[in-house]
């Protein structure tokens, strides 16, 4: 184990692993991070809290992991490296593990001019490859990236992203690798709904021999409504949502719960490909349907690890 | 004035490993002014090269190697050495080797960091191709910059935002990495792309650390 987090647990013991994921306030109120926590617990194996997604400022991820903990929910700590140079990522890393935090996702972050503050300086002083490996140093060899030697253990389950329905297609397998290379353990993917390029992108996997070395988290965007898929299809960078999805919100009579069947359909046809290791549902704003999911996708109880 | 440094030799060396011939570009602007790729240390280049066992195919002054048609023009007198080369080594700014690498498809290698625009820009000027970064990355990216065409500035790219060769920050932005990628892929060097890069020393690039070239008299 290299952090024992629940799930690290759930991921080693082989169990498909579910995960959801929580956006913190536009504000310091703790109430909603924290109910949030406690409806998802007993569906989800770990809880993502994002990092100023969007580039719109919110609440810090560390400080939500942190409330997450308090309900006994294991967090996952995403990291951005828009906003954060060498120093202070490398702080942030301490602070979390010193909260009991163990699983960091690792990203670059959407650009800041998408966001609520456009004109803001852009960091980037590592990029998410870079940031893999600079928590792999800190936790296998105990050092900084300047050499210097980090006092104590430093456990850590290290995720990052990657988009199979970004370009170029066949390059991106390659540059996946280079991720398991820099220390990745676990891959959680932009949502699928094209699964037929998710397949072929699954198969390019194994055919680098990658699988055995990373665990691969489907993501999982439920839609409720026919509007949010066309803003998804047409204006979120790297979601492809095919236009079949739109017509079938279209011309459902219960467009919510044809959004459901949308993604138990999509869940369905992942848990068949043998190196999918779990899910990630991005439920933006539609939390409560998360545990609709989950058990309706027989993902229920989860594993005690 | 760009101002540039040569590359310490011990790095270039590192690039020419496993190749045996090698052509040397200079240029006789900026370069010239900096004593970084004249014709002097162009000639020197050579002599060291060959001291290590290289073979030096020929070289070539460009007047402004950052003028991409001149360089053109520059190169046809030197096409069939050219060819017999498995390599160019371009003494000059980050604008003058993106401009070689854009007339050949051959690998092209930096000599030279590019430290400061010195208050004037280049001769190729369609756009932004270098940002003075001072520790210059072509070499690995095929010549073709990612710190100024990436929004990014990545250097494992490209990110998840990159559709259909486009930038997801603005659909005029044509994807650096992308670029970068497709040109790899048709000199046959994508294998380049492997390896996981260390952090850059951004304390040496133009916005990233003290003044290097503190200006001396108001």
């Amino acid at each position: 184990m290299k952090a024992g987090t629940n799930l690290e647990k759930v991921l080693e013991s082989k169990r498909f692993a579910v995960t959801a994921e929580v956006g913190p306030p536009k504000g310091a109120g703790t109430s909603g991070v924290l109910k949030k926590g406690e409806k998802l617990k007993e569906f989800t194996d770990a809880i993502n809290v994002t990092d100023n997604q969007t580039a719109i400022v919110r609440m810090c991820s560390l400080a939500g992991c942190t409330l997450l903990k308090r309900v006994g929910v294991d967090p996952v700590l995403q990291m951005v490296v828009r906003d954060r140079n060498r120093i202070a990522i490398q702080s942030d890393i301490l602070g979390a593990v010193a909260l009991g935090i163990g699983n960091i996702l690792c990203l670059s972050g959407d650009y800041q001019s998408f966001g609520n503050h456009p004109t803001a300086k852009g960091v980037y002083d590592l990029d998410s490859v870079q940031l893999i490996n600079t928590l792999k140093k800190m936790r296998d060899e105990r050092k900084f990236i300047c050499g210097e030697a980090i006092a104590g253990e430093l456990p850590l389950f290290i995720g990052a992203v990657e988009n199979p329905f970004a370009d170029p297609f066949e390059y991106r397998v390659f540059r996946l690798a280079r991720k398991v290379k820099a220390g990745v353990d676990f891959i959680q993917t932009q949502a699928v709904f094209d699964v037929a390029r998710f397949e072929k992108w699954m198969k390019l996997i194994k055919d680098h021999g990658l699988e055995e070395q990373v665990h691969i988290l489907a993501g999982i965007i439920p839609v409720k409504s026919a509007g949010m898929a066309r803003y998804m299809r047409d204006y979120v960078s790297g979601v492809t949502v095919p236009d079949e999805v739109v017509t079938r919100l279209e011309q459902a009579t219960d467009v919510k719960e044809e959004g459901l069947k949308i993604s138990l359909e999509i869940i369905e046809q992942i848990m068949e490909i043998p190196q999918v290791h779990g899910i990630h549902i991005m439920a933006v704003g539609w939390e409560e349907i998360v545990p609709v999911i989950v058990e309706q996708a027989g993902l229920l109880p989860r594993p005690e690890v | 004035m760009l101002i540039t440094e040569q590359k310490p030799m011990e790095e270039i060396l590192s690039y020419l490993g496993g190749e045996e011939k090698v052509f040397i570009v200079g240029c006789k602007g900026c370069a010239e002014g900096c004593q970084t790729g004249g014709e002097q240390q162009a000639i020197g280049m050579e002599k060291e090269l060959e001291a290590e066992g290289k073979t030096v195919t020929g070289i070539c002054l460009v007047d402004f190697a950052c003028n991409e048609q001149l360089t053109r023009m520059m190169f046809e007198a030197h096409e069939s050495k050219i060819v017999d080369s498995d390599s160019l080594l371009v003494l000059c700014c980050g604008i003058g080797i993106q401009a070689v690498a854009s007339v050949v498809d051959k690998v092209v290698h930096p000599g030279c960091n590019t430290v400061s625009l010195g208050g004037r820009h280049g001769e190729w000027r369609d756009g932004e191709r270098c940002q003075e970064c001072g520790q210059c990355v072509l070499e690995y990216t095929g010549g073709i910059c990612p710190i100024a065409r990436c929004a990014k500035q990545i250097l494992h790219g490209p990110c998840g935002g990159s559709v259909g060769g486009k930038c997801e920050v603005s659909p005029d932005l044509p994807c650096g990495w992308q670029l970068i990628i497709d040109r790899l892929t048709r000199i046959g060097r994508l294998d380049r792309l492997t390896d996981v890069v260390p952090p850059k020393d951004w304390g040496v690039s133009l916005t990233g650390g003290p003044p290097t070239r503190p200006i001396k008299r108001q």
